[in-house]
């Protein structure tokens, strides 16, 4: 089930450094939200406030709310474990489990939620390999390790493996920054297959990715060397890419700087 | 022709880059002279060490009246002697498998606690006290063995004999505990520090992303722990494990300490009796004569079969998962 994530004021803390500063902002489900700036801006640690990721590094620290429709993923008692379930992650570096099978990885998330027969276990895995278009290429050799396969596949074995849990937001850190050109393709093709189903925000530092793949696009920015980064604009893509209305985000798109 | 790389690279240029050249290769010719020199004087001494042992041991074993292996005696005072190393086999492995069985469940779990549970500022006071713990001589363990554990145990092994008694294994009939059992007992803190740190450093440097892969999933921190960090550390645990029970086969003042020896194998791990290789030779060193001493030898040569043995097979436990290992992603 896609949701619609609603922040606000949120603010993240690396021990006494601010990392991001009150942002506020809409993700729309079933449609793929873009987040791009320079290095540093902030925008992979305001995606990893988003499952809960970011208080897992020492000192990491959050403030604001974040709503899943209509749950606070930070009111007390939420149990991170539990959030992290409903809200999937794809990394910038491919990570299987070195020491599963392609199998075994697809049905790592299944395993950790619950228990389920073979046959069950295999038709998630099946559906969930469909669903990353990796079928094909690996239905022969599932009992081997996932380790064994090429950058790309492996990318799109961590996506498969996200989505068998049936998450209803998918989170993808720069997911092909670390694939050639083909495997990119192939990464964006299936992303706009994926935001049928779920909510999609995905980390870019490639503005021609974030123009080709997204829906929404938003653009962050941090006032200098130490200073949070910021929310600047966020708005349909085509607009952002033709006609913003900050004038930063029109000096980063057209190559001024950053 | 590649005029303008020849006399940086191929043969012979201009006279000074020459000198230069010849000077890196005389540097070269040292450092090879020397690593391949300490590299053949380091196969020499063990082939000579071990020639030398089979040599004494092939003498003390062509003078034995018993059966080497499977005698259940040990008298080298007179002849003809007669001498086995059946008691001491047993003795030596049984004691090392009860110290791996509780040393190393309890080290790999300090070790986690230590990378992966406790707050930092008490994981390093941690870590070190169990450092320290490497560091104490091992006659201080046997001392504090025989003074304080051996009556400590008591009555842990009559609880043990009225309730597990039954397995024959594990009765108990009284006396001082000078067992096998609480010989491994004792290796076993003993081999906690090594175990430890090994396993520790090894947790340490689980990649990131194949934890963060699991929490990002929602597992749970024991469900990382299961599902990156343990595979990961598989076989950092299985090395750490054979260094430990390197230690503990080896392991001889402790041991000489505490066990009080027999030249007979009890059922019962509990009670007195048996003993280890080098608890045998330490014990029985200073008063043999020649003909006693070759036995010894013999009995140490023995011990030096079973750790190859225990070391070979702990490398094919390891090489028979690499296709899953860590390192190969």
């Amino acid at each position: 089930m896609a949701k619609r994530i609603d922040i606000s004021g949120l603010t993240a803390y690396y021990g006494s450094h601010k990392a991001i500063e009150d942002i506020s902002m809409t993700v729309e489900p079933r449609s793929v939200t873009a987040f791009i700036g320079p290095s540093g801006c902030g925008k992979s640690t305001f995606l990893r406030t988003l499952n809960r990721m970011h208080e897992v590094t020492p000192g990491g620290r959050v403030e604001g709310k974040v709503m899943l429709d209509d749950e606070n993923l930070y009111a007390s008692g939420v149990d991170p474990v539990s959030v992290r379930r409903t809200v999937g992650m794809v990394f910038q570096r491919p990570n299987p489990f070195p020491t599963m099978s392609i199998f075994e990885n697809v049905a790592a998330g299944l395993k950790l939620n619950g228990s389920y027969k073979k046959s069950e276990l295999s038709d998630v895995v099946e559906k969930s390999l469909k669903g990353a278009n990796l079928w094909n290429e690996v239905k022969d050799r599932l009992n081997k390790p996932g380790a064994g396969l090429s950058g790309g596949q492996q990318q799109r074995l961590c996506i498969a493996r996200a989505i068998a849990v049936a998450p209803d937001v998918l989170l993808m850190d720069e997911p092909c920054s670390a694939l050639d050109p083909i495997s990119t393709l192939a990464i964006e093709d299936l992303i706009g297959e994926l935001k049928e189903r779920f909510t999609i925000v995905i980390v870019t530092h490639n503005m021609q990715q974030a123009a080709r793949v997204s829906d929404r696009t938003a653009f962050f920015n941090l006032a200098g060397v130490g200073q949070p980064g910021k929310l600047i604009e966020i708005d349909e893509t085509e607009r952002i890419f033709s006609n913003p209305s900050v004038q930063a985000t029109e000096d980063y798109i057209s190559g001024r700087f950053g | 022709m590649k005029t303008d790389i020849e006399p940086t690279s191929t043969s012979a240029g201009s006279p000074p880059q020459v000198s230069a050249r010849s000077t890196g290769r005389a540097g070269d010719k040292i450092f090879l002279g020397l690593s391949r020199g300490s590299g053949i004087a380091l196969l020499v001494i063990m082939a000579a060490i071990a020639g030398f042992l089979a040599y004494r041991a092939s003498i003390a074993i062509s003078k034995d009246e018993a059966n080497f292996l499977t005698a259940f005696e040990w008298s080298t005072g007179s002849t003809p002697m007669r001498f086995g190393i059946a008691v001491l086999a047993y003795g030596t492995v049984v004691s090392s498998i009860i110290a791996m069985v509780i040393a190393v469940p309890i080290a790999v779990g300090i070790a986690l606690f230590i990378s992966h549970y406790a707050p930092r500022r008490l994981a390093t006071p941690v870590a070190y006290v169990i450092d320290l713990l490497a560091a104490v001589p091992s006659i201080v363990y046997g001392l504090w063995g025989a003074l304080f554990l051996v009556p400590h145990l008591t009555p842990l092994y009559t609880w043990m004999d009225k309730y597990l008694g039954w397995t024959g294994v594990l009765s108990y009939q009284g006396g001082a505990a000078r067992s096998l059992f609480t010989v491994g007992i004792l290796l076993a803190i003993m081999i906690l520090p090594i175990v430890t740190s090994v396993s520790r450093e090894v947790f340490r440097q689980v990649p990131k992303m194949h934890e963060e892969a699991a929490l990002a999933l929602g597992a749970t921190r024991w469900e990382v722990v299961r599902m990156s960090v343990l595979p990961f550390g598989r076989s950092g645990i299985i090395s750490a494990s054979m260094l430990g029970l390197g230690r503990a086969l080896g392991e001889t003042m402790a041991v000489a300490t505490v066990l009080s020896p027999s030249y007979l194998i009890n059922v019962s791990l509990l009670d007195p009796g048996g003993g280890t290789f080098a608890q045998n030779i330490a014990s029985h060193f200073k008063e043999a004569n020649d003909n006693g001493r070759d036995a010894l030898i013999a009995s140490g040569l023995v011990l030096f079969v079973i750790t190859l043995l225990v070391n070979g097979a702990a490398r094919m436990i390891i090489a028979r998962r690499k296709e899953y290992s860590g390192t190969a992603a």
